[in-house]
């Protein structure tokens, strides 16, 4: 099966403490991973590394046939088509929640402003907040505002979509209206990497699941059977403590 | 005395109150009275104790009023704001009688004794100031020396540029686009052209002879221009990871910030030459704005430096995951909201630089506060420097109070959190 992301052997250092340690990783098209585990275990690091904004220093990180490395040009090549979503949503608060999502295909795709805002319109029709287009970030609540980070990453029509922490700044009320978006794109069929501490979440739409402790990939295995019958004592106690 | 009676109360608030504001009238009254018709309504009293009457009045009647939640909506806020305590009482009683007793002379100075009819200093008169010498040099202050048959020349240029302004607020927002990139790029240019001549048939005015208010507009409005987009690169480049353009703009911005305007002034207009090759000539006017220009333009780049600090570094990452390169990025999502919020800082730049323009007179160019000092050593002028520089102050405050205006409202505008 060919893969979409390849990382091989990936080190890399903040100064001299060690975040990540000999990753190898594999995802094929299509595939949903959810990454969990201990904070400061390397999961956020891990995938910013895919859209290089971190840089590894040892090691390859290969995303749809492109190699990540020093030159520019690929980087903004391959980010276009690898979409994040924060955990602080990271929308633009001077632009309205139409141009958020418009603004990236116009400049970067440069695609007419009106296919642009017509494509803008449909995922946010799909993350269900068209009728708040004209509003300004600040003026809608934490889920509205990261179901419209989830829309203005679509909108660069991404064949990968990486999730950072996508809920954990929400309030709880809302944060079923942000995964009930996250599962429809699931289903809908993108290659998805979540880090999320949503346990129930990654049972209904992961097909692996990686945990991660100080920097290492502790354990790699199909959902059903990471939940049911984990092999390391690290993870059994993490999903003791989170379960 | 005080303590014998009961202590202002809600109780007492219909007797305490009327004798309260009874005695506060009277004190206000006596110095009124003496401020403008120079009358001592209480003479007969020994000296003293007349002098300090309207104080002791006003402080027996602020104590009177100071009632606690008195219910009454007036009393609570006048005691609330500047009669909470005796101190307070005091010092805005004291503030009252200071702007009281300095209302009539300055109504003297500026209008009643004033002179204002007449075109030699003769005509002054009266004990005021005398305006005669604002209106006969009038046309100098606001043209310098340039040639009185060619005026028209700057009146069209400035009345060109406010044409258009005006005219852009009621355009639709595509056409403003191309009004502003007029304004910009072909304006400037085309207005010098019109005001310097020396082609289409214009006759050519030397910068030398340019000055008055037309020049500070000229010098502000092109340093303005140009030290904005320099400023912003600055601050860019002194954020840059790459080691050479960021020592180098820090380099820049240190050199300039560190060195007192009148001495850039002095070097560009009388060292610079030297340094050049014989036979080239840089015309002084340009030297000066290109020193002013790159003077502000440092001061600019910090205050622009400190609104792309303020950033939320999410920002960054969140267009650099849309696909976005650096200037994409800069000119797009970062730029548009860094400069929003230092627009109080920019606007106390420009204001800055505004009010620095009179320092060009070290290097002989005489806008309207040099004009002004130019006229004050005329022989048949001498002694009009106070009515010259309140006049001056007077323009340079509207100016710079017209800035601050716009500076206002275009931060409300551009304002998004509701």
């Amino acid at each position: 099966m060919s893969k979409i992301i390849e990382l091989k052997n990936v080190n890399k250092w903040f100064d001299k403490f060690q975040v990540l340690k000999d990753i190898d990783l594999d995802v094929a098209p299509q595939e949903k991973i959810v990454i969990c585990g201990p904070s400061g275990s390397g999961k956020s690091t891990l995938i910013r590394c895919i859209n290089r904004l971190e840089e590894h220093q040892e090691g390859n990180i290969i995303v749809d046939g492109t190699e990540l490395s020093e030159s520019t040009k690929n980087i903004e090549k391959i980010r276009a088509e690898v979409g994040m979503v924060f955990q602080q949503f990271n929308l633009f608060p001077h632009l309205s929640i139409l141009d958020n999502c418009s603004l990236a295909p116009i400049w970067v795709k440069k695609l007419p402003k009106k296919q642009a805002e017509e494509i803008a319109m449909n995922n946010l029709k799909r993350v269900q907040i068209d009728d708040q287009a004209l509003k300004f970030p600040g003026q809608l609540s934490g889920g509205q505002q990261q179901r419209a980070a989830i829309a203005r990453a679509l909108c660069m029509e991404p064949k990968i979509m990486l999730f950072d922490e996508p809920t954990s700044a929400l309030d709880p009320e809302m944060i079923k209206e942000v995964l009930d978006v996250m599962v429809d794109l699931a289903k809908g069929g993108m290659t998805m990497i979540v880090v999320t501490h949503e346990m129930g979440f990654a049972k209904e739409v992961a097909d692996y699941m990686i945990f991660m402790d100080e920097g290492k990939i502790v354990e790699r295995a199909k959902t059903k059977e990471f939940f049911e019958n984990p092999k390391s004592e690290r993870t059994k106690l993490f999903l003791s403590q989170i379960l | 005395m005080m303590n014998l009676i009961a202590k202002p109360s809600k109780a007492n608030i219909k007797t305490y109150v009327p004798i309260g504001l009874f005695f506060v009238s009277l004190s206000f009254l006596d110095v009124f009275v003496n401020a403008f018709f120079n009358l001592n309504l209480m003479g007969f009293l020994p000296s003293k104790l007349n002098y300090f009457l309207p104080l002791i009045l006003g402080f027996i009647g602020f104590y009177l009023i100071r009632i606690e939640f008195s219910g009454v909506r007036f009393l609570d806020v006048l005691n609330k704001n500047i009669n909470s305590n005796n101190l307070n009482a005091i010092l805005t009683l004291f503030t009252i009688f200071i702007i009281i007793k300095s209302i009539p002379p300055m109504l003297d100075w500026f209008i009643l004794e004033a002179n204002f009819a007449g075109n030699s200093k003769d005509d002054c008169t009266g004990d005021g100031a005398c305006w005669v010498f604002i209106k006969v040099w009038f046309n100098r202050f606001m043209y310098g020396l340039y040639p009185d048959a060619e005026q028209w020349r700057i009146n069209t240029a400035f009345l060109i540029l406010f044409a258009i302004v005006g005219i852009s607020f009621f355009v639709s927002e595509k056409l403003k686009k191309y009004f502003i990139l007029f304004l910009v790029f072909v304006f400037p240019f085309l207005g010098i052209k019109l005001i310097s001549g020396g082609s289409f048939g214009l006759e050519y005015v030397e910068s030398a002879a340019w000055g008055g208010l037309s020049l500070t507009f000229i010098i502000s409005a092109f340093a303005i221009l140009f030290c904005f987009p320099i400023g912003v690169i600055l601050a860019l480049g002194r954020r840059s990871s790459l080691p050479a353009i960021k020592y180098i703009s820090i380099g820049f911005i240190e050199l300039w910030r560190g060195v007192p305007l009148i001495t850039v002034l002095f070097m560009s207009a009388v060292m610079f030459p030297m340094f050049l090759p014989d036979g080239t000539f840089i015309d002084k006017l340009i030297r000066v704005l290109i020193a002013i220009t790159l003077f502000e333009a440092a001061y600019m780049a910090e205050v622009v430096r400190g609104g792309l600090q303020a950033l939320p570094k999410g920002q960054y990452e969140a267009a650099k995951s849309l696909g976005m390169g650096y200037w994409r990025m800069n000119a797009l999502i970062i730029l548009p909201q860094a400069l929003k919020l230092v627009i109080p800082g920019i606007a106390n730049t420009l204001l800055a630089l505004v009010k620095d323009t009179p320092l060009i007179f070290v290097v002989g160019l005489m806008e309207l506060a040099g004009m002004i000092g130019l006229a004050k050593t005329n022989p048949k002028w001498l002694g009009m420097a106070m009515e010259g520089y309140v006049f001056a102050g007077l323009v340079f405050w509207v100016i710079c109070y017209a800035m601050s205006r716009y500076s206002q409202n275009l931060e409300k505008k551009l304002s998004t959190e509701r």
